[in-house]
């Protein structure tokens, strides 16, 4: 099979893939098939560049990002390396549905979170039962802004929602984050946080027992939400809820890369 | 690219010569976001797009030059800064950076 029929194929059938293309430096127009999980296919002209963008462009399919990223001839990333070598352009076409984050509750971390998610590549949707909170005006960066409750919006949304996708429960409010959490367990969902201090997570729990959620479900629950990395004001918390999003994705668990050993990369 | 694939294997079949022109980069605003793609085959004929209608034109030329000529592909850049800017510009005011690629991968 050639490249375009394999493309063509997934494609069809809904499956992630990606196109990474040569597109200045030498092997111009030469290619590289991604999908997720598998050897990739064809070839940029050199096993370590093909191994390199291989990698980088897994990265952009589970974000569902197109971009151009620069190499080396052998596949260099760090810019002393890229000194002195012609660079490389390619060009990643990634063909997968937008990871998709569903943030409840209509506060001021909200729309720090839906910025900073944005800047990730989500589908972000904001809902709030209130509708003078929940709107258009108070989250443009938002690509939708729902004024409903959880059961009806898991009803439409939620077997849609995937490993790739996060649902973030801001709310401190129990009628709304016990209905917003027992939603979202039901779901696939890759990633659940709820916001609230420790006290407060203490009490949640029991309430969401005795909704009928059970131990092995509370597992699941990233609470209280976040990296451990001090953050206060509405920004650096949305940069602690997305870095933990990534490090759980990643299975990591996100210390300073200084303080460890071994490749950033894997 | 998704939705050329039914007119590229219809031309596929038909034996023609196809080149897939791709937007890879924008700078400043953009009618389309990189991914957009247009399919262009030996006759001339057209799908898809790379703009709001502005640039579509020349991309149609270069890629009959392309598949005309040495079947190499190419890196063109189209915009408001561009000596091309009164032929092709776009009306948006950004600069648009398209991949033009014979399709025989």
């Amino acid at each position: 099979m050639t490249l375009y029929e394999l493309f063509s194929e997934r494609t069809r059938a809904n499956k992630p893939v990606a196109l990474a293309t040569v597109i200045d430096g030498p092997n111009i127009g030469a290619m590289l098939l991604v999908t997720p999980n598998e050897a990739a296919q064809g070839t940029l002209g050199n096993a370590e560049l093909d191994r390199v963008v291989a990698r980088d462009t897994q990265g952009e399919l589970e974000a569902g990002r197109t971009s151009v990223r620069h190499y080396g001839p052998e596949g260099q990333t760090t810019p002393e390396d890229l000194v002195n070598t012609p660079t490389v352009r390619v060009f990643i076409d990634a063909f997968s549905p937008p990871p998709t984050m569903v943030i409840f509750g209509a506060v001021d971390f909200t729309s720090a979170l839906a910025r900073v998610a944005k800047v990730l590549g989500y589908h972000v949707l904001v809902c709030d039962a209130r509708e003078v909170f929940a709107t258009k005006r108070r989250f443009p960066m938002a690509d939708e802004v729902l004024v409903t409750w959880p059961a009806p919006l898991f009803a439409e949304r939620g077997a849609q929602l995937t490993q790739r996708d996060a649902v973030c429960i801001l709310t401190h409010d129990p009628k709304f984050d016990v209905p917003a959490v027992v939603g979202a367990l039901a779901t696939n969902v890759g990633y659940i946080g709820v916001m609230g201090s420790r006290k407060t997570h203490a009490k949640r729990i029991e309430r969401l027992i005795e909704a009928g959620v059970t131990d092995e479900q509370l597992l699941r629950l990233m609470s209280p939400i976040g990296l451990d990395i001090g953050a206060r004001t509405p920004e650096e918390t949305a940069i602690s809820i997305c870095g933990e999003i990534i490090a759980r994705r990643t299975g990591r668990g996100a210390p300073s890369l200084r303080d460890g050993d071994g490749p950033i990369h894997k | 690219m998704r939705e050329l694939l039914n007119d590229i294997d219809r031309w596929k079949a038909q034996g023609k010569q196809i080149a897939v022109a791709r937007v890879v980069d924008i700078e400043g605003s953009g009618p389309r976001d990189p991914g957009a793609a247009m399919a262009v085959n030996e006759d001339g004929e057209v799908i898809g797009s790379v703009s709001g209608g502005c640039v579509e034109g020349a991309v149609v030329a270069e890629a009959l030059a392309i598949l005309n000529g040495d079947k190499q592909p190419k890196l063109v850049k189209f915009g408001y800064s561009d000596d091309e800017a009164f032929a092709v510009g776009l009306t948006c005011g950004g600069i648009i950076h398209l991949f033009i690629q014979p399709l025989t991968w």
